[in-house]
């Protein structure tokens, strides 16, 4: 499996604040990769670092095993950034957005591809509308054409579903996966984790610069896996003192963590015993969410007292 | 060269579609002042053997070309800097150099257009000679790629629009308007002569005239000597600040 990008110990100051501690992280080809953590926690200055929008203080970063320093002219023709901030360029229409862009990556002629994009992105009738008349959403899907004119092999997508409805997202989503499916690396920044729940295969999570959990998706849940039972009792009635250790309770609803189902049918078991008559019960599956905030409390903990 | 080319077409597109304000506006201005000043020297003054409305048609229309050469890259870049949209030209793989040549170059045509445009209204009124064109040319140009190159680092330095208009009002203006478009600094207090000669907007206007009627304060050659050496300053300078990054990659 080749390399798609390598971020070897990358270290980025800004003035006094440390907005990367020493990160390291590879991307193999093909990958659809998560970037997760935080607000602040160096997501999108790792990805400014990688398209050469800011310069490191440390470390190297390579994509397809070129410096993006030093060869960055190769770097860059490899790479396609779908910015944060919705940004355009008021001057100019859509067409022309993208035939200029084009142009940047040495790109002429470049017609027959930009219309393909704008079909796939819904933006055919928009071709000859100007940047300022579109809707947000539609300028957010010409930052997506923009990103892909030059046809990169890593994708970079920098929380592209903020502020976006439910439509589009899916839309965007459909396409960033078939991307991926012809080939694409895709890194993706997300605060939605659900979403990198479903799409990406591995993720890294990023907290005050560094990276303190890197998996792939799967075993990330499994490391906090079980299920979560939670229960009232009619009448909002206590449950038998014997069950009360390991559990919490919340407005007369108690929640159990379970490591495995097995330890369901014991537990109604004391409950029937007990004489409890169940009003309510919901058993939920550990998700991505669960597993960030363990992660990012665990790292919090410990972490506690070694930083100044 | 396909970067640098598509970035001189983009800098050139963005400024003719709004050519109303970037091209028409400037020709008017300087068409107010040919009237006003010709208005009311015409028959007082004539400098170096030449009617004033003559002598003044040089000196506006290099003015015009020079304050719009400088308006050009700075607007362009503190606009995209203040949007955001000044992504689109540091994620592709164009080169420090490159992106200095196709701003100073669009700057230049901007600066052409708005100065022939003066030229050809202002011939309404009085037709100047032009014993020198290629001497005219050569000033005009260098003229353009100065003020260009000197647009990019206001553009790059300033943060916001008040600060860039600043640099304009209290640097380029006062520059441009006391180099001598208004008058041949041999009319000034020897005091004022002296100072005069410490700006290049002097020799550029100076040395633009000279194509135009074959006289001037001072020999051409040096004229062009200054501006020469001034633009190898201002363009190193401006290099300089692109290969570092400074506010453009943090």
């Amino acid at each position: 499996m080749r390399i798609a990008v390598a971020i070897d110990r990358v270290e980025k100051r800004f003035g006094s604040l440390l907005a990367l501690a020493g990160v390291s992280l590879q991307i193999a080809e093909g990958e659809f990769f998560g970037l997760l953590g935080p607000n602040g926690a160096g997501k999108t200055t790792l990805i400014s670092c990688l398209a050469g929008l800011s310069r490191p203080n440390a470390g190297k970063l390579t994509i397809m095993g070129h410096d993006v320093r030093s060869e960055y002219r190769a770097a860059r023709r490899l790479l396609g950034v779908v910015p944060q901030e919705l940004v355009f360029d008021p001057f100019f229409s859509v067409r022309e957005t993208l035939r200029i862009q084009s142009g940047y990556f040495g790109m002429r002629h470049n017609d027959d591809w930009i219309d393909e994009i704008l079909a796939n992105l819904d933006l055919t009738a928009k071709a000859n509308a100007n940047m300022r008349s579109l809707s947000g959403g539609m300028k957010r899907r010409v930052l997506v054409a923009q990103a892909l004119v030059h046809k990169p092999p890593v994708i970079v997508l920098d929380e592209p579903t903020a502020g976006v409805d439910v439509e589009l997202r899916q839309g965007l989503w459909q396409f960033v996966q078939r991307l991926n499916r012809d080939g694409h690396t895709v890194i993706l920044t997300t605060h939605y984790l659900e979403e990198a729940e479903a799409l990406c295969g591995r993720i890294a999570m990023l907290k005050q610069g560094r990276v303190v959990a890197l998996d792939t998706t799967r075993n990330l849940l499994a490391r906090f896996s079980g299920q979560t039972l939670s229960l009232r009792l009619a009448g909002l009635a206590p449950i038998p003192q014997t069950l009360r250790a390991g559990a919490t309770e919340s407005e007369g609803t108690w929640t159990f963590h379970l490591g495995s189902l097995a330890e369901i049918e014991p537990l109604l078991a004391t409950l029937r015993e007990a004489g409890c008559a169940i009003d309510d019960l919901r058993l939920t599956q550990t998700d991505l969410e669960d597993v960030f905030l363990g992660v990012m409390q665990d790292n919090g903990n410990r972490q506690e007292g070694q930083r100044p | 060269m396909t970067g640098f080319r598509t970035l001189l077409y983009k800098e050139v597109l963005r400024f003719w579609k709004v050519s109303f304000q970037t091209v028409g506006a400037p020709v008017l201005t300087a068409l107010l002042y040919l009237m006003i000043f010709s208005h009311v020297l015409e028959a007082h003054v004539q400098v170096h053997g030449v009617p004033y409305t003559a002598f003044l048609i040089p000196g506006l229309v290099m003015m015009s070309a020079l304050q719009n050469a400088f308006a050009n890259s700075s607007s362009s870049l503190i606009q995209s800097k203040v949007t955001g949209s000044v992504v689109f030209v540091l994620l592709p793989p164009i080169s420090y150099v490159e992106f200095f040549l196709a701003y100073v170059s669009a700057a230049i045509l901007r600066g052409l257009l708005v100065g022939t445009g003066v030229l050809l209204l202002t011939m309404v009124f009085a037709v100047p000679a032009l014993v020198a064109p290629l001497w005219a040319m050569a000033f005009i140009v260098l003229g353009g790629a100065i003020m260009g190159a000197l647009g990019m680092v206001a553009g790059i330095w300033a943060d916001k629009f008040d600060q860039l208009a600043g640099f304009q009002n209290f640097l380029i203006m006062p520059l441009t308007m006391l180099s001598g478009v208004f008058y041949s600094i041999h009319s000034l207090p020897e005091f004022w002569q002296q100072v005069s000669r410490f700006n290049p907007v002097f020799y550029m206007i100076d040395g633009f005239r000279f194509g135009f009627f074959g006289v001037s304060d001072v020999p051409p050659e040096v004229s062009l000597a200054v501006i020469a050496t001034s633009f190898l300053l201002v363009s190193a300078a401006t290099l300089a600040l692109l290969r570092s990054g400074y506010k453009l990659r943090s």
